[in-house]
């Protein structure tokens, strides 16, 4: 068990699926009996706001929140949203993120414009970028829904968490009916992490 | 095995194991969890209370039946519960009550950040502040004792972070607290001024006892490190003061009213430079100073938002944080918004086009106040909006209430608009009334309420009947419209405001998260025919976005939920079905 703290931060637009991502790290790193703090966001930014989720885990935690600058891996449901949280990354830190792009208000009614190309500016910044189109391998896998989870082997990967503990995981938080679609979602993110990686 | 729990779940634990079996609640963020985590458990009663006053008056009949009795509430319910909360304070309890105060600061989801200490100091509450999940099941279950021992109700006292953070909690037992015995006690139940002022005697006694118990209890503990600094602090606070500064000495308040002065003293001795780490108001920092005691506080930490360990960094170890790629500079904000297929849409973009003045309410339709709908002028607290479209008629005259309404969601006119309704008939205003009625109580995550006809288990009950309770206070004209269908909601608009009499109209369609079948067809923008009016970008709607090189609209398939709005708001008919 490493003794240094590990942090994670998940972001992205409310009603993404992020909490559930969280969520399934969260319950991974208990079985490996870490101490885990996880922060979530409830309410009114849901609606479409700016959401964010903090995972951190270590031998001891103190604040449920990560320190600007300090996060492991920034993961990002949408590009924008990778942009708006990179100052939390840590030098040296990964980024994955998702290539789905959902237009804020602004965007949508023509006040602000939507950056040109923030994904690569994003990579031109951190070195180690990593996108990813989780939508379209989760519609493969069987199910759209399952991009969060695609997002999860992801993330275990880039954590180097073992796979067997996040699939023991998976079973224990989704439906019976949904666990093979998921469990596959999960592979195909875990798999595509190690040929990025690689 | 230790489980991972929010705040609010592991409060609704620690009153499970104290044997509580009595809970009850008004939903509000940050606070919800509570009571619909407790409802889970077997052989309690839990219930949605129509706002927070009744639901700390039923918590009261509770604990003077002699059940452990839980309440839980966000910060500005305590405000909506406070009048029995304060006499409650001089009665005391037969069964033990813990009042669950869940504050916003940074007001994630909130209309204000009013620190709920100061109810405490007010009305004379002890409170409990717990600084992870853990500390929340233990300090809940404690705090029926503290509340049985003292003859008091005990305020736990939690903020949005703690409420919505995962921590390891270790959960115990339940203990069999079982209903104590009922007599009846008029002197200590009845305040009359006679036997109030008996009470108010007991109550001061009360509270030398609880300061004695503060010096003594181990929720309050000083953990020594280097004594050049000595940090007070108490909460979620006491974690980003750890994260940032772990070597320095802390007195960690678990404990807060009323504060220990002989620990605080003895502390304060033995460090060289005394400082309070207290997020919103200065609470602790006041009272150390009226001792006399040299400390530190508000003049180096904000009274505004959530504290961080970054900012515990800067302002008290003097470390330089900033760092980052500056490349959120150029990001356009993402503020919520209302939910493709949402029927407030329907109601907001019509009040904006028709250019009416509305008093809004809280709920998420107050975002339909932000562009590009535009549709509210007024947003203050649970309720208003009936009384403030009252009061703008009396002030500039009926005249005014031909152009203006109020808006209101079904579970907020419940929970306190019925009586301005009531003052409308009483006082002769003539202003229109919209009902949002959705069927949930959307914005803290679709609780049931007494219009839903299902309690807060799913059970079926008696409905409230929103239309026979308007006309049963006095409105003679009500009216019941489907939002999304623009004509016909324009038309009773227009109708209702020219009468000069009040009037109701009941918005009715349920929130687009609790409807199950998927949509039967799908949308197209037909670009032929589109002229990039822009017309539907207006309605502020995800399933739509705008291609600013085409000059063209275009649907967002997985958005979409094919409510039927943009193909009314298009003149151009270019929004088309997809066929097959």
């Amino acid at each position: 068990m490493p003794n240094q703290t590990r942090n994670i931060l998940i972001v992205g637009v409310g009603g993404q699926g992020t909490l559930l991502t969280s969520r399934i790290i969260a319950q991974v790193v208990v079985q490996m009996g870490y101490d885990v703090k996880v922060s979530e966001i409830h309410g009114m930014a849901q609606r479409g706001g700016s959401v964010v989720s903090q995972v951190r885990y270590g031998e001891k935690i103190y604040s449920p929140i990560i320190k600007k600058g300090d996060a492991d891996v920034l993961l990002a449901f949408e590009k924008l949203e990778a942009a708006r949280w990179l100052d939390y990354l840590k030098p040296g830190g990964k980024v994955i993120i998702n290539n789905d792009r959902v237009d804020p208000l602004p965007v949508m009614t023509g006040k602000a414009k939507y950056p040109q190309d923030i994904d690569q500016k994003i990579a031109a910044l951190v070195p180690d970028t990593t996108t990813v189109d989780a939508t379209a391998i989760a519609i493969e896998c069987g199910n759209v829904k399952a991009a969060n989870v695609v997002l999860v082997g992801m993330l275990s990967g880039a954590m180097e968490i073992p796979a067997e503990e996040v699939e023991k995981a998976i079973a224990t938080m989704v439906p019976a009916k949904a666990l093979e679609v998921n469990l596959k979602a999960f592979r195909e993110g875990e798999k595509l992490f190690a040929a990025m990686a690689g | 095995m230790k489980r991972l729990m929010i705040g609010n779940e592991a409060i609704a634990r620690g009153a499970y194991e104290a044997g509580a079996t009595v809970a009850t609640a008004y939903p509000g963020t940050p606070s919800t969890e509570i009571v619909s985590s407790f409802a889970e458990f077997p052989g309690v009663y839990a219930e949605w209370s129509p706002n927070e006053k009744v639901a700390l008056e039923v918590g009261i009949g509770a604990s003077i039946g002699g059940a452990r009795t839980l309440v839980a509430m966000k910060h500005v319910g305590v405000n909506v519960a406070a009048d029995p909360l304060y006499t409650f304070a001089y009665t005391g309890v037969n069964g033990g009550l813990v009042l669950i105060s869940a504050d916003d600061p940074g007001m994630h989801s909130s209309q204000n950040e009013q620190d709920n200490r100061g109810y405490a100091r007010f009305a004379k509450l002890p409170v409990l502040e717990p600084a992870d999940s853990q500390e929340a099941k233990d300090y809940t279950r404690l705090g029926f004792a503290l509340s049985e021992r003292f003859d008091t109700p005990v305020m736990l006292r939690v903020t949005t972070r703690l409420s919505h953070s995962q921590t390891l909690v270790e959960t115990g037992e339940r203990e069999e607290a079982g209903v104590k015995e009922y007599k009846k006690n008029a002197v200590k139940f009845v305040m009359l001024p006679g036997h109030a002022r008996l009470r108010h005697v007991e109550v001061e006694k009360r509270m030398l006892a609880l300061k004695e118990f503060a010096d003594e209890t181990e929720l309050n503990r000083i953990e020594w490190g280097d004594r050049s600094l000595g940090v007070i602090t108490s909460g979620v606070a006491y974690q980003y003061v750890k994260e940032a500064m772990p070597d320095i000495s802390i007195l960690k308040l678990g404990f807060t009213n009323p504060l220990p002065e002989r620990l605080i003293r003895s502390f304060a001795g033995q460090v060289d430079r005394l400082v309070v780490v207290e997020e919103l108001e200065p609470v602790i920092e006041e009272q150390v100073k009226a001792w006399g005691i040299k400390v530190e506080g508000k003049d180096i930490f904000t009274l505004l938002g959530e504290y961080s360990p970054e900012m515990i960094e800067e302002r008290l170890a003097g470390r330089d944080t900033a760092v980052g790629f500056g490349l959120d500079k150029e990001i356009p904000g993402r503020p919520p918004l209302l939910c493709p297929g949402c029927p407030h849409r329907g109601v907001f973009y019509t009040l904006h086009r028709m250019r009416l003045t509305v008093t809004g309410d809280i709920g998420c339709y107050t975002l339909g106040a932000l562009p590009p709908l535009d549709g509210m002028d007024s947003c203050i607290c649970m309720g208003a909006s009936i009384g403030t479209v009252m009061g703008m008629e009396k002030a500039r005259g009926e005249d005014f209430a031909r152009k203006s309404v109020a808006v209101i969601g079904d579970s907020t006119f419940v929970h306190s608009g019925i009586t301005g309704l009531i003052d409308i008939v009483y006082n002769q205003g003539t202003s229109t009334v919209l009902i949002l009625d959705n069927d949930t109580t959307a914005m803290t995550g679709h609780q049931d309420h007494p219009a839903t006809g299902r309690t807060i288990t799913a059970q079926t009950t008696s409905k409230l009947d929103l239309v026979a309770l308007c006309k049963a206070v006095g409105i003679e004209h009500v009216r019941v419209v489907d939002p999304l269908k623009l004509d016909e909601l324009r038309q009773a608009l227009t109708e209702e405001l020219e009468r000069r009499e009040p009037s109701v109209i009941i918005c009715k369609r349920p929130c687009a998260l609790i409807v199950k079948e998927p949509p039967q067809q799908k949308y197209y923008v037909d670009a032929e025919l589109c002229k990039g009016c822009k017309i539907c970008i207006r309605i502020g709607c995800t399933g739509m976005y705008w291609l600013d090189k085409e000059k063209l609209a275009v649907i967002n398939p997985n958005n979409c939920i094919t409510c039927g709005l943009c193909p009314q708001v298009c003149t151009f008919d270019a929004v088309k079905i997809v066929e097959g």
